[in-house]
C-alpha cells in the first residue's frame, strides 16, 4: 500500500515524530512503499542537522537521512513552517541573508501543494500529531 | 498536479485557536487544498470550536484572527463544514453565533463522516 505521513510534533518534545519514523520504518520493512513523508507544524525541526544527540539517544534526523538513503523516500519540509521556525537550506538562507543554514540535505522546503499531492496520491495518509 | 480527484480529504480539527500555531497552520493547509480544487470537509472537535466564535480580537496578542481566516473558505468554494455537538455544549455554544456555517454533529455521525472519508488529516 502507498502512504504518506504527516509529522507535527517536535523531535525530543513529543513521541510524534520518533513514532513516526518507527512507523515508517515498520511500512518500509513489510514492504509498503512510502510516498511522502510531510514535515509541517514543529514537525520541521526533524529535518535540523546541528541536532546533536547524547550517544545513547536516537538522532532523529541522522536516521531519516539514513531511511532516505535505503529507500529513497521523499522527505519534505514546509517551507513556510520551516524557514518561520529557522529551518532554511543553503539557498533559503541566502535568500534571507542569513550567514548559515541547517537543513538536512536529506529533505527538501516545498509547499502545502506538497501535502495536496500527497493526499491526492496515496491510499492513507498517517498524522503524527503534538 | 491532478485537480479532477475525486477523493474525499476530511480535516478532522481539535486545537484551540490561540493556544498555539496548529489552527492557524491547518486553515493554511485548507486554504492551499481549496487552491488546488480538492474536495475537503472540516470537521471540528473538542477546543477548535473555538475557532468557530465570531468577534475575536487576536491582535492584543500578536495574532492574525482565526475566524477571518476561517470565513475565507467559502469563497475558495469549500462549503462543507461540520461541528462536533458535544464539544460545542461543554463550552456552552449551542446558540453562539458562529463564524460559519457549521452543522452540529453527534458522535455516530462523526463515525459516517470519518468512515466516508478517503483520507483524514488531523489538526
Amino acid at each position: 500500500m502507498n502512504y504518506s505521513l504527516v509529522v507535527l510534533g517536535a523531535p525530543y518534545s513529543t513521541a510524534s515524530a520518533t513514532t513516526a519514523l518507527n512507523f515508517a520504518k515498520a511500512l518500509l520493512s513489510s514492504g509498503h512503499h512510502i510516498f511522502r513523508v510531510f514535515f509541517y507544524h514543529d514537525g520541521v525541526h526533524s529535518a535540523n542537522k546541528l541536532t546533536t544527540t547524547p550517544q545513547d539517544e536516537i538522532n532523529i534526523p541522522q536516521q531519516w537521512q539514513a531511511l532516505k538513503e535505503e529507500y529513497n523516500v521523499d522527505l519534505v519540509v514546509c517551507i513556510a513552517a520551516g524557514v518561520k521556525r529557522g529551518i532554511l537550506d543553503s539557498s533559503e538562507a541566502e535568500r534571507h541573508e542569513k550567514n548559515c543554514s541547517n537543513m538536512s540535505n536529506a529533505f527538501e522546503l516545498s509547499g502545502l501543494g506538497q501535502l495536496v499531492e500527497a493526499t491526492e496520491q496515496s491510499d492513507r495518509v498517517v498524522t503524527f500529531g503534538c | 498536479m491532478s485537480s479532477n480527484n475525486a477523493k474525499q480529504v476530511l480535516v478532522i480539527l481539535s486545537s484551540s485557536p490561540y493556544g498555539g500555531s496548529l489552527a492557524k497552520e491547518a486553515i493554511d493547509y485548507c486554504l492551499a487544498a481549496a487552491a488546488f480544487e480538492q474536495n475537503i470537509q472540516l470537521l471540528f472537535t473538542g477546543d477548535s470550536v473555538l475557532q468557530l466564535l465570531k468577534d475575536q480580537q487576536p491582535t492584543g496578542i500578536s495574532q492574525k484572527n482565526i475566524s477571518k481566516m476561517l470565513s475565507a473558505l467559502p469563497i475558495y468554494g469549500v462549503d462543507q463544514f461540520y461541528v462536533e455537538q458535544s464539544a460545542l455544549s461543554c463550552y456552552g455554544l449551542e446558540h453562539a453565533p458562529l463564524c460559519l456555517p457549521a452543522t452540529p454533529v453527534t458522535s455516530h455521525q462523526m463515525s459516517a463522516l470519518l468512515a466516508d472519508a478517503n483520507i483524514t488529516l488531523n489538526f
